[in-house]
């Protein structure tokens, strides 16, 4: 129990959209999604677009205000109340790191924000400290302090970024997408530092990300999602290996493979349709209406994440 | 085989700017087969989309093919006239891109954009164009076309805009396809019906298609050829199999050791160090030179020469040439 760091208990994250004059329709963006992770641990999160991953980290964080659910950080429910403080061990990476840096501040500034923030030090000697430690640690030179964010390349920005969300020391950050926006060959080196940091300094993560190889590489558990649920919740490799879930299995069947005697022997699932609106979610699971499985009672009720064994998730009527 | 269906010889492409000549394409040659998927892969900036602009002869004002030939079935196109090439966009080659909303018109139906093209293209006119086009849209998987054609781009989904693109380039019963990161922008199971959609047509139609992507992973699933830039060179060309389970360049071993691999998850990544080549000022050498673990003193001084490891797979890497020679002539190079 005690190496659980944090605890998300149905969360729901509803927005309400105007759907004619009158009339608003709430969007289930996040609905109903529990899980847990451990100190130390990387959770990765995959899911197809708009299935509600950015809205589940920002929710964690009270980026925006829950509609309903239980965020418990280290044993202590977040609040408005408690969130300033509670933002010093939470923290957010965000996933374009050309428009999530003011390219108008120096290196310095940025990393140096949250230090101001918090007020984490006691003279302009010591900030000057911290920041170059920071830069250290995320392998950028002491040089490039006084430089502006627009000079840097998207993985020296991204490692800005890092830097930046390291300033307050946290033991819990958000990964919204860190490397989606990167070429393949800089994408190696920040998962790398992402790895080299958490052995170092113990830091849990949330990895949202749409490449489930690299979630794959640096996740210990992987929770798939759904239009607002979450379908699946393993171990990686379990997942990898034995995907229970009907969306699972297609998505993993769907992933091109860089090797082309796999690439070609494997059979692909390809999936019918498009994802539902959330605006209009289907009545049951909300899969079915792409399922090849689907039977009456998949329209009727929406079937839980219920243990399979071993940890292992699935939220089924019949796989 | 005869003829290829397109040759490029030693293209140079460049781009005009305030700050000077932007090389993007620097001598690149190949050929592409009738029926043949060739894939081009290679950094961010590497000249992919440039490369294949050039063959379309669609670049912004301040692009210039500055030097080589495209042959388009025996016929230098690089000579041909802009009326010339209008026909050979409409009729002969066809081209989608990355993000179908930059490509469709909002302000016009599905319907519309779809006739309008067949009735350019083709020498059908009125109630056949617009069977044609809802024909098309069948073609291409999308249910319901006839209510289709009556609905805006907004109105549709990702994929489905990609689909109605795809049906757009297909009104011309093109020979070649062009598709420039066709799904970059699309989630993975999308992702998979539209390359499964070009597979598929590709084999009904019989056409040649071009396959531009940054994703070795699609790559290594739809490709028979692969072609590798870097610096806006080709550095290695072969096929899958050869580039995949045999790579001799630098740079494509560095891509391959850097991406997580399926069957060796729990490995460190190897990353390339160092950042990617400015194309305002390009090395003397090889263009990978000051990211690559393995350069020798020429590297910095020579372009290196491309040379065959195999029939099936070529290089241009010192590397290679170096070990050619300690082999004195032996399996390397015949
Ligand atoms: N502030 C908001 N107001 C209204 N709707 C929103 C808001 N933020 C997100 N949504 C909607 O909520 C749903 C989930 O969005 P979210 O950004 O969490 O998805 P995602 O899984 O992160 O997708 P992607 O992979 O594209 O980043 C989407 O339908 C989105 O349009
Ligand atoms: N209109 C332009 N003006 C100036 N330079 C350009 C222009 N278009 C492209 N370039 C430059 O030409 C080079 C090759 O660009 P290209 O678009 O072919 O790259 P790419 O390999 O397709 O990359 P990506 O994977 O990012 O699409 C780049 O350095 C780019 O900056
Ligand atoms: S519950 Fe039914 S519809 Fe949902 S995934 Fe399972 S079989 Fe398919
Ligand atoms: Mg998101
Ligand atoms: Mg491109």
């Amino acid at each position: 129990m005690s190496d659980i760091l944090l605890e998300v208990n149905d969360l729901k994250q509803y927005f309400p959209i105007r759907t004619g004059f009158f009339q608003k329709t709430p969007l289930k963006a996040v609905d109903g999604v529990s899980f847990t992770i451990g100190k130390g641990e990387t959770l990765g999160l995959v899911g197809e677009s708009g299935c509600g991953k950015t809205t589940v980290g920002r929710s964690i964080l009270r980026l925006y205000e829950p509609t309903a659910g239980q965020v418990i950080f280290d044993g202590e429910e977040v609040t408005k109340n408690n969130i300033n403080s509670m933002r010093k061990k939470m923290q957010m990476v965000f996933q374009d790191p050309y428009s999530s840096l003011d390219p108008r501040m120096t290196v310095e500034d940025i990393i140096g924000e949250p230090l101001d923030v918090h007020k984490l030090y006691s003279n302009k000697k010591e900030r000057r400290e911290k920041i170059l430690e920071l830069m250290n640690y995320v392998g950028l030179n002491s040089e490039h302090a006084t430089r502006y964010a627009h000079e840097f390349s998207g993985g020296q920005r991204q490692r800005i970024g890092i830097a930046r969300a390291l300033a307050v020391d946290p033991q819990f950050i958000v990964c919204d997408e860190p490397v989606s926006a990167l070429d393949v060959s800089i994408q190696a080196q920040v998962i790398n530092m992402f790895e080299e940091l958490q052995e170092k300094l113990g830091v849990a993560y949330l990895f949202i990300a749409h490449d489930l190889l690299v979630v794959h590489h640096i996740s210990k558990r992987i929770a798939v999602m759904y239009l607002g649920k979450i379908v699946e919740l393993a171990d990686s490799d379990e997942l990898n290996n034995n995907p229970l879930h009907p969306y699972t299995q297609s998505l993993l069947s769907a992933v091109p493979i860089p090797d082309p005697d796999i690439a070609r022997s494997r059979q692909r699932i390809v999936l019918e349709g498009d994802v539902p609106s959330p605006l209009k979610m289907p009545t049951g699971c909300p899969f079915r209406t792409r399922c090849q499985y689907a039977t009456e009672q998949c329209a009727q009720e929406c079937p839980t994440l219920t243990d399979r064994g071993g940890g292992h998730m699935s939220a089924c009527f019949n796989k | 085989m005869n003829k290829p269906l397109i040759s490029v010889q030693n293209l140079h492409t460049s781009f005009f700017t305030d700050s000077g000549e932007v090389c993007a394409v620097n001598g690149v040659s190949f050929d592409l087969d009738h029926g043949e998927i060739l894939g081009i892969v290679g950094e961010s900036g590497s000249g992919k989309s440039v490369t294949a602009y050039s063959i379309m002869q669609i670049l912004a004002s301040t692009g210039k093919i500055v030097d080589g030939s495209i042959y388009y079935k025996g016929e230098d196109i690089t000579k041909w006239k802009e009326k010339q090439m209008r026909d050979f966009r409409g009729k002969c080659c066809s081209i989608i891109f990355q993000d179908p909303m930059t490509s469709l018109n909002p302000v016009f139906t599905i319907g519309n954009q779809l006739t309008e093209a067949i009735k350019l293209h083709t020498d059908k006119k009125g109630k056949e164009a617009k069977a044609r086009a809802a024909e098309l849209l069948e073609l291409v998987g999308i249910n319901e076309p006839e209510r289709r054609l009556k609905q805006y781009p907004y109105e549709l989904s990702g994929g489905m805009r990609q689909r109605v693109m795809i049906a757009m380039a297909l009104a011309c019963e093109p020979d070649i396809l062009i598709a420039d990161e066709p799904t970059t922008a699309l989630d993975v199971t999308i992702q998979a019906q539209i390359l499964e959609l070009i597979q598929k047509l590709q084999k009904e139609l019989g056409m040649a298609v071009i396959l531009v992507t940054h994703d070795l992973g699609v790559i290594a699933s739809m490709c028979d050829n692969i072609i590798v830039m870097y610096g806006g060179r080709i550095c290695e060309r072969g096929t899958a199999h050869e580039i995949f389970y045999n790579p001799k360049h630098e740079y494509t071993k560095g891509l391959l050791r850097s991406i997580p691999n399926v069957t060796r998850m729990k490995e460190k990544l190897i990353p390339i160090l160092g950042t990617p080549i400015n194309m305002l000022n390009l090395p003397k050498g090889c263009s990978f030179c000051a990211r690559c673990d393995n350069a020798m003193k020429i590297c910095l001084t020579e372009k290196p020469e491309e040379i065959s490891i195999n029939e099936n797979h070529k290089a241009s890497c010192w590397i290679n040439v170096r070990d050619a020679m300690i082999n004195e002539g032996g399996n390397a190079d015949e």
